[in-house]
């Protein structure tokens, strides 16, 4: 039981990065129409604005502290970030500590901005091109954003800590009445999972009550009708695909204290996505969400012990095995609506 | 020839089911999109070598009886039947090497293909059936085939285009190229869903002069025309469908005295 | 000519001409010039350019061919690798029966994964052969190890069965042969300050990628081709002409899978080691990238896309800061670091960025690949005013053929 609870709380945190880039990429798929397969860049990019920042907070000037001496009695130079030097020491420290959340902040703007200019730049000339074409077009852009990453960054991953605050584990068993020290649980995953759920929230809040939102939603309905009403879609989706791309930053800003951050993970978590976004059915904001939490917890209960005896590798392979499953019996996925992208 | 030993059989067969000649038996169909009946109790017989236009206003389910003819669409109930054999629930390649073609109303061509290699697939079906693994036959070697789709080409009046590509040809060139499509599969039955609309006066006779031609040469055919030049020039009998369901049927003659097709044209075209 | 147009049989000439002559051909530079470094003429390469040839020749005839975009089939690349490898360890290390093998094994298990994922078409059908893929490669990794060897792969051993060979004698290493010439024999022509490196393995290579383009051309030019063709082009109307797509489809993703598994089974027999990483999905999508550069749906230019990209991973890949700067050293010394500063991003290891640039240029304003550029050029030389003919067999840009 213990075990149990243990995987599927483990399984949230992935499942929460799984459905944060599946509900971009189908909000994408459901306005726009497009496959992209540079969303997992998207994500990449966002946990390298965490990286970004928190270099850019630790950026240091060189001062001679006259209180140091070293051992042959000259004083020390000391390298000082300039944040102390507008906030002075110890305020400068909680922000170089609390970098990660702090990025939210700068990244929001900046994923909008990348989105809204890929969108205007590249994939709004490919809404009438085939489908293998627009696969073909941000599959090329993934590449070359992470190589553009990797060229600045280099390849090995960055460790990027999350706040001193949520650094140890919370003792989740004995919370719940089990014994102790049997789950545990890092803190950081658990601010995750309650990140993703806001995010999640506040984008279906987003589409529910708005008008904007209800225009979008409508759009994804009908675009042609909504077209003929007079209203501007395109340029609705424009900033669908900047929030969408937003959505995708933050997911990956939050990421990086769980994985340390390299250029290829946005691939690795793509192609997971799309499992997700396929069995939560294509175009269903929903079943993207629920899928991703779901599959994030299957896959953490398929590599306990007592299942890989039985199943030995099953926990390589089960994201698949489903997506396979469930693209042959129910074609559109557990939620998904008829005839989208069926050509 | 062979459409001869067929008549004999078919002959045997309808009145079978009833009718003299039949060879397509549309019982007792119905269909409704999302609660809307498009077609309900429809009943038709068309028989063999004539040509049965079915007529009627728009939205009286003309579509979508073809479509339910050729396995686009299911219908909810009832069944469709051509020469003893049930068309429903069969999937439109096995329709079509039953025998029974159709040409769209909006041209369905390939857009990647040239005109001559657009009839070329419609062929190469007809002789080898749905699948043929033959990958290493030189497509160059099929010279009797060539000539029968340069004929059909020829007869259409494309003979000028046979290597452009279809997707730079004009609309109405593609039409002429649908009906290509189907001639060239010599089917025992041809559906043409309003082949004439859009073209031109003198495109639309010459059109009703080929498939009269055709006609000499015994074919079936089933038309769905808005245009009644056309279909008084070349129908046999007429359908008249109204509200999903068959309001009416008999020769021309008799159509064009029927009151009731009268009332449900009243406001539509001049009969 | 062997049953061929003109045409195709003057580009088939070519293409064997080209690969007869191609240690000449790729090693233009004497080997003390500076330029040296861009000779590409020694057989490890060469060998890569005509293996990976026949890889993009049998994924065109099903992505150039029907549309069906499969990002997944380096798995049967890597499962033709496994077959090959176990039959140099357990049967003989003669190139032949691996080969054989290679081409069976694959077959299957494209047939198998084919017959599933074709159920679907469009994006589905890419995300379910991505899906067998990556799940065939995390099974080889992981719970198939004793067959795949996992992490370290195969290689053949000293006490592997072997029964058709005679026993190894001490300190003899088994080695990939074709009926006891070995696979690595070279013999190196100097003329000059030229050298020229001739391979046993490459021109066994060469020779079976001559075959296989030759049969890409017959099947190019069959009435199954056309079918093929009918599917890209609408695949819905196909069915109302009495043609059932799926199996089409089916044979064409076979034809394919055989083609990859040819591919895997000649690295086996090149460089006797097999691995899962040839099954990673960025091995499938690397053949979707040469096969677009060079032209889908043509059949020279995926071999092309083939050749350009294996020639970038191996040459451009090299040029580092020094080189640049070698080059570019006749420049005012401030123009020059800018220069460098400017091209080295696109060099040496950044040189995916530059193959990023040059797939996504490609797919946006040529779709037609490499092939359409130069007809585009030809056209503009020599008037546009040639005729469609059936010589490049359906190209995927109809602005293309006008």
């Amino acid at each position: 039981m213990e075990a149990i609870v243990l995987q599927v709380l483990n399984g949230l945190d992935k499942g929460s990065a799984y459905a944060l880039i599946a509900l971009g990429l189908t909000l994408i798929f459901g306005t726009l129409g497009v496959v992209n397969f540079a969303h997992g860049a998207l994500f990449m990019i966002g946990a390298f604005c965490a990286v970004t920042l928190s270099r850019l907070l630790t950026l240091s000037h060189i001062v001679i502290d006259e209180t140091q001496k070293d051992f042959l009695g000259n004083a020390r130079k000391v390298e000082v970030p300039y944040i102390y030097d507008i906030f002075g020491e110890a305020a400068g420290n909680v922000i170089i500590d609390w970098a990660v959340p702090i990025s939210i902040i700068v990244a929001i703007p900046v994923m909008m901005a990348i989105g809204v200019a890929i969108e205007r730049g590249l994939i709004k000339h490919f809404y009438k091109r085939p489908h293998a074409d627009q696969i073909l077009v941000t599959f090329g852009l993934a590449i070359v954003l992470q190589e553009i990453i990797k060229y600045f960054y280099g390849a090995n991953p960055i460790p990027t800590p999350a706040p001193d605050a949520f650094r140890g584990s919370f003792d989740f068993g004995a919370a719940l009445g089990f014994d102790p020290n049997v789950i545990i649980y890092p803190y950081w995953r658990l601010v995750y999972f309650g990140f993703a759920a806001i995010i999640i929230s506040a984008v279906f809040a987003f589409l529910q009550f708005t008008t904007f939102g209800m225009v979008v939603r409508a759009g994804m309905a009908d675009r042609e009708t909504v077209g003929l009403l007079g209203i501007n879609i395109d340029r609705r989706f424009t900033i669908m695909f900047g929030l969408a791309a937003a959505v995708a930053g933050l997911a990956g800003v939050m990421y990086t204290p769980i994985n340390s951050p390299n250029y290829h993970m946005g691939m690795d978590f793509l192609v997971l996505s799309f499992v997700v976004v396929v069995v939560g059915g294509m175009g269903s904001l929903v079943g993207a969400v629920l899928a991703g939490f779901l599959l994030g917890i299957l896959e953490s209960i398929a590599s306990m012990g007592a299942v890989l005896a039985v199943l030995p590798g099953i926990n390589q392979i089960i994201l698949y095995l489903v997506a396979i499953i469930i693209l042959l019996t129910r074609p559109r996925g557990l939620m998904g609506r008829a005839g989208v992208m069926e050509d | 020839m062979s459409v001869n030993e067929n008549t004999h059989q078919d002959e045997d067969r309808g009145f079978q089911s009833g009718m003299p000649n039949s060879v397509l038996h549309i019982d007792d169909v119905h269909k409704s999109f999302a609660g809307l009946h498009a077609l309900s109790d429809v009943d038709l017989d068309v028989r063999e070598g004539e040509t049965h236009a079915i007529i009627g206003p728009n939205g009286a389910g003309k579509s979508t009886l073809l479509n339910v003819c050729v396995g686009r669409l299911k219908p909810d109930r009832g069944a469709v039947v051509f020469d003893g054999e049930v068309l429903t629930g069969k999937s439109p390649h096995e329709i079509n090497q039953l025998g029974v073609a159709r040409v769209f109303q909006t041209p369905e061509v390939f857009p990647d293909l040239t005109v001559l290699e657009n009839v070329m697939v419609p062929a190469l079906s007809n002789r080898d059936g749905h699948f043929t693994l033959n990958p290493f036959k030189r497509f160059s070697a099929e010279r009797q085939l060539r000539e029968e789709a340069e004929h059909v080409l020829e007869s259409v009046g494309l003979t000028a285009q046979l290597t452009d590509l279809s997707s730079s040809m004009s609309r109405g060139d593609k039409r002429r190229l649908e009906l290509a499509m189907g001639l060239i599969q010599k089917p025992r039955l041809l559906l043409l869903d309003e082949p004439t609309a859009g073209m031109a006066r003198a495109d639309t006779n010459a059109t009703i002069d080929l498939l009269k031609q055709i006609k000499e040469g015994g074919m079936t055919k089933v038309i769905i025309e808005h245009d009644m030049h056309v279909v008084f020039s070349l129908a046999d009998r007429i359908s008249v469908l109204a509200g999903g369901r068959i309001i009416a049927q008999g020769t021309p003659e008799e159509i064009k005295v029927n009151p009731k097709v009268k009332e449900a044209y009243l406001g539509e075209e001049q009969v | 000519m062997l049953g061929l147009e003109k045409s195709d049989f003057r580009l088939l000439l070519l293409v064997i001409v080209l690969t007869l002559f191609a240690p000449f051909l790729l090693n233009p530079f004497p080997v003390d010039s500076t330029m040296a470094q861009f000779n590409a003429g020694y057989p490890d390469l060469m060998q890569r350019f005509v293996i990976f040839g026949i890889f993009a020749i049998g994924f065109n005839i099903l992505f150039g061919l029907t549309g069906y975009l499969s990002f997944g089939h380096a798995a049967f690349l890597g499962a033709g690798s496994y077959a090959a490898i176990w039959m140099m360890k357990l049967l003989t290390m003669n190139v032949i029966p691996a080969i054989v093998l290679s081409i069976v094994v694959a077959g299957l298990f494209s047939l198998a994964v084919g017959f599933v994922s074709l159920r679907r078409s469009g994006i589905y059908f890419s995300i379910l052969t991505l899906a067998f893929a990556q799940m065939s490669y995390s099974l080889a990794y992981s719970v198939l190890t004793p067959i795949t060897g996992g992490e370290t792969g195969l290689q053949p051993k000293i006490d592997d069965p072997r029964i058709l060979d005679s026993v190894l004698a001490v300190g003899q290493q088994a080695r990939a042969n074709l009926f006891g010439l070995d696979m690595s024999t070279s013999h190196d022509l100097i003329v000059g300050g030229w050298a020229f490196t001739f391979n046993a393995g490459y021109y066994v290579a060469a020779l079976l990628m001559v075959i296989s383009f030759y049969i890409s051309i017959r099947i190019f030019r069959s009435p199954f081709g056309l079918m093929l063709r009918a599917i890209k082009s609408n695949q819905n109307r196909l069915g109302y002409t009495g043609v059932s797509a799926r199996p089409y489809t089916l044979a064409a993703f076979v034809i394919s899978g055989m083609y990859a598994g040819l591919a895997g089974g000649l690295m086996v027999a090149m460089d006797t080691q097999a691995g899962a990483e040839r099954m990673f999905w960025t091995a499938s999508g690397e053949v979707v990238l040469m096969t677009i550069l060079g032209g889908a749906g043509t059949l020279i230019g995926p071999v092309l896309g083939a050749g350009m990209i294996k020639y970038m991973e191996n040459i451009v890949s090299k040029i580092n800061s020094t080189v640049l700067e070698g080059w570019f050293a006749w420049m005012p010394e401030i123009i020059q670091d800018v220069v460098v500063a400017v091209v080295y991003p696109f060099v040496g290891k950044g040189w995916h960025l530059t193959l990023g640039l040059v797939f996504m240029l490609v797919v946006i304003f040529l779709p037609g690949g490499l092939m359409e550029g130069f007809r585009r050029i030809s056209d503009r030389f020599f008037g546009g005013s040639r005729k469609t003919d059936n010589s490049t067999g359906g190209t995927t840009a109809p602005t293309a053929a006008e």
